[in-house]
């Protein structure tokens, strides 16, 4: 019994690790901005297509494999630092205070143009480099074989949960954000630079998009296509667990892997549909998410 | 004997532990021009709340004629004939002020046209009709979320009452409006709703308009009724005076 | 207004003149048109300030609907085709929107991806009945019994969508000018007033989702008997954010708007094609944030500045 549900938990997890690094970016960027960032999946893609080709570099170049570890983060940071603050400061600051149908149509604007922008700089081919997770190995405990880099994934998942909860309410500039996100008027009133409060949640977004693709990497191809469908799962996780919450998109991260994951054993035709028909399935119960809750009207 | 039209018996409500209703009972006449004073946060917006199915209380009834509306959803009850101006006025900002009052004519009428213009001779001449006798004639074109406060407080029970309620329940139409206006916007509101026999219940915190203008003025404090009766008489009352007028 | 309806007419007549003097062009438009449809279904719910993220879904049901009834049911005649595929996106459009025009704002943008996704997995999954992957081939229909050559028949759809997008145009046109037309942009500048007027804006915006639900099926209709082929993608979310782009680039103020954008797109696209296939994208996303920073009421908002009509207030924006 055991045998057989543990590698499928390992499984799950590594997969919610992957689908949390990107939600958790979006709900992040969704408290702080009030915007919903449809590009965001683009970051994911841009951050495994970075790591996937420096990973790739350094092998051609003949330099040592555990490079490729440390490789995988700079190029989430290096994306962050080369789109987070440019694209807030010139397209998403001038959306603020604007309805909603024009922050998503601007951010669908630069989805299409980031879209293309990785079709002519990567090519239309696979790109594919799974020295990270070779190199690693397996480990067999009790007669149960792991993959080590699936191991290193959850961990990696739960650092950055952690991490992301001790900056919000350790650090002075996690309290301003959240600050921010409870008042936004009061914020400004006492003196927070909400602007640059903007450009530092937005540009933490892009981040860990990003290091959610470059983690992807080892373990699967780059290809066009990709930042659209991880777009979609990163709502579904987001819409889940409720927007702007972070610990909520860790447990809808693991509830949609878990789905997925047993759809694909259990009913391979409905691997696809899991992810949605848990969201809805939460939805109709829960409109605004397992955690969150709508805005009410006033008079 | 005058016939009741608007009844609440026993209303009860709290917001987090405070009452904002706390055994309400109260009658209004048809005809009868009714104000509402109290402190702030003594829960005079909530009883038009309460009355208008906006929030529903925990225990009590209301009764509009002898229906009984007591949780009602908003638009069931204005269907019945409550009608309801707001402290800040509710206009259709995209829309101008005689298409806001042609859309009341309409909702009145039944909005289930999906073919037949709105902008049509009839409803026009109606709105230009109720616009003229609230002196907004000259602004009818004039985009509702561009008007000056006092207009918009003028077009927001134009709004109100092209659905020819029974009872009109206005939230401070004064506030936010100069001293200098005050009282010609009274004077027009006065005006229209005699010549259209609208009965109205009001809350206004100026004491002034209220023994100018109400029939009979109803003390609130804490929650519940403290003393009713005219402006004359109410003003006499020692309990009024130290925990009303004194904080006004 | 009547400038408006000169430019709309002549706008009409090179539109049916078009594929007479440049045949290539006849397919082209018909797609145009078809997607104007679902774009122009778009705009009516961007009246009430309801983003939806997810209307390729009708498009799509309206494409399955018209190819399942000719290749499963048998259903050949092209009117019962657009007449059944119209009505089983309405449906789908009226049981989804008892439970989605609840939502507003981004939550309403949400739940339409969420279930246009449902739709696009299971059109993707359901081999039996949708083709899975590989989607289903439309057979040419008859009309009133009459074996057409696919040649022909594209002929008779292209113009029959011409009068369709006069006719439809025509009624949503009346419609917006109604009561209940009003009601939809009511709700956007003060739902509260609106339910204090004894309406009620779940029924009006119920109402208005389902006719463009409708539209979206009429467009995804005369796309599957142009195509001749019906796939998963065409409910893919980035269709239907392509819709909503559709519509915000022609202008949602009136019935032309999403048309001429999507005459525009449609266009380009196929002037991009030939020089720029791997930009096409790209392009398409630098117009839009231009008309959307530059041009908020869109192509046709220029059209009309251009031909020295000045913006009517009131109208609908975003």
């Amino acid at each position: 019994m055991l045998q057989s549900i543990i590698p499928l938990a390992v499984d799950a997890l590594a997969n919610a690790a992957l689908i949390f690094f990107v939600a958790v970016g979006l709900t992040l960027v969704f408290s702080v901005l009030r915007i919903l960032n449809v590009a965001h999946g683009s970051f994911y893609s841009i951050g495994a297509y970075v790591a996937a080709s420096v990973g790739l570099w350094i092998v051609g170049a003949g330099l040592p494999d555990w490079l490729t570890f440390p490789a995988l983060l700079l190029s989430a940071a290096f994306v962050a630092a080369l789109f987070g603050p440019i694209v807030e400061k010139t397209l998403v600051s001038w959306t603020y205070g604007k309805s909603e149908a024009v922050q998503v149509l601007v951010t669908f604007g630069l989805f299409l143009i980031l879209e293309d922008l990785q079709r002519i700089v990567f090519g239309i081919q696979s790109v594919y480099q799974d020295t990270p997770m070779t190199m690693l190995g397996i480990s067999e405990i009790g007669g149960i074989v792991y993959l080590n880099y699936q191991l290193l994934l959850i961990g990696l998942a739960g650092v950055v949960l952690v991490a992301l909860r001790l900056f919000i309410t350790r650090s002075r500039t996690g309290r301003l954000l959240a600050a921010v996100v409870a008042d936004r008027e009061v914020s400004e009133a006492l003196g927070i630079d909400t602007q640059r409060m903007f450009m530092i949640a937005f540009t933490l977004g892009v981040f860990l998009a990003a290091i959610g693709g470059a983690m992807a990497t080892p373990t699967t191809g780059v290809a066009p296509g990709l930042g659209a469908d991880t777009m979609v799962l990163a709502f579904a996780v987001a819409a889940i667990g409720g927007l702007g919450q972070v610990e909520g998109a860790a447990i809808a991260s693991i509830i949609v892997a878990t789905a997925k994951v047993l759809a694909i054993y259990f009913a391979p035709s409905l691997d696809a549909v899991a992810p949605y028909l848990v969201m809805l399935a939460v939805l109709l119960v829960k409109p605004y998410g397992l955690f969150g809750s709508g805005s009410t009207r006033k008079i | 004997m005058s016939e009741v039209l608007l009844k609440a018996e026993n209303l009860e409500v709290a917001f987090g532990g405070v009452k904002a209703a706390d055994g309400v009972n109260l009658t209004i006449d048809k005809g009868e021009f009714v104000a509402i004073i109290g402190p702030n946060g003594s829960g005079k917006t909530t009883f038009l709340n309460l009355c208008t199915g906006y929030i529903r209380p925990v225990s009590g009834h209301v009764w509009l004629g002898d229906q009984e509306i007591t949780r009602m959803a908003p638009r069931q009850i204005a269907r019945r004939g409550i009608a309801r101006a707001f402290q800040i006025p509710q206009l259709f900002t995209d829309h101008n002020v005689i298409e806001n009052v042609m859309l009341a004519i309409a909702s009145r009428e039944g909005i289930w046209q999906a073919f037949t213009a709105l902008d049509r001779p009839k409803y026009r001449a109606e709105a230009m009709e109720l616009l003229e006798l609230l002196n907004l004639g000259d602004y009818a074109e004039t985009m509702a979320g561009t008007l000056p406060e006092g207009l918009r407080k003028l077009a927001d029970v134009t709004v109100a009452m092209a659905l020819r309620p029974q009872l009109l329940l206005l939230d401070e139409p004064t506030s936010g409006v100069s001293a200098l206006e005050r009282f010609p916007l009274m004077d027009t509101l006065m005006k229209a709703m005699k010549a259209r026999g609208v009965t109205a219940l009001f809350v206004e915190h100026d004491m002034e308009i209220v023994e100018n203008y109400a029939d009979r003025v109803v003390v609130w404090n804490a929650g519940t009724v403290m003393a009713e009766g005219t402006p004359a008489e109410v003003m006499k009352d020692p309990r009024v005076l130290e925990n009303v007028v004194g904080i006004v | 207004m009547n400038r408006t309806l000169t430019l709309s007419g002549v706008a009409l007549i090179i539109l049916a003149l078009a594929p007479q003097i440049f045949p290539f062009l006849q397919f082209t438009l018909t797609i145009a048109i078809a997607k104007g449809f679902a774009a122009l279904g778009v705009a009516l719910l961007l009246r009430a300030g309801l983003i939806s993220l997810g209307h390729a879904m009708y498009y799509a049901i309206g494409a399955y609907a018209a190819a399942f009834m000719a290749q499963k049911l048998g259903i050949t005649d092209f009117a019962v085709i657009m007449i059944a595929a119209t009505v089983i996106s309405a449906f789908f459009g009226l049981v989804f929107g008892l439970f989605l025009v609840r939502y507003r704002a981004i939550f309403f943008a949400m739940l339409n991806l969420a279930v246009s996704m449902v739709i696009y997995s299971l059109a993707s999954k359901l081999y039996g009945i949708t083709g899975g992957t590989d989607g289903l081939r439309v057979a040419v229909p008859t009309i009133f019994g009459m074996e057409l050559s696919k040649d022909a028949f594209d002929g008779v759809l292209y113009y029959v969508s011409i009068v369709l997008v006069v006719a439809l145009g025509y009624l949503i046109h009346r419609y917006l000018k109604s009561p209940l037309g009003n009601a939809l942009s009511a709700v956007h500048s003060n739902e509260v007033r609106l339910e204090y007027l004894g309406v009620s804006a779940w029924s009006s915006l119920l109402t208005a989702y389902t006719i463009s639900a409708a539209l979206a099926g009429v467009g995804g209709a005369i796309a599957a008997l142009s195509i001749g082929h019906v796939l998963p993608e065409y409910a893919f979310w980035t269709e239907s954010g392509h819709l909503v782009l559709t519509a915000v680039l022609g202008g949602i103020a009136g019935i032309a708007g999403p048309f001429l954008g999507s005459v525009f797109l449609e266009l380009i696209h196929t002037i991009a094609v030939g020089f720029a296939a791997e930009a096409w994208n790209m392009i398409v996303g630098v117009a839009l944030l231009v008309v959307i920073f530059f041009l908020p009421r869109g192509l046709f908002g220029l059209f009309e500045r251009l031909s020295g009509q000045k913006a009517t207030d009131g109208e609908p924006k975003l």
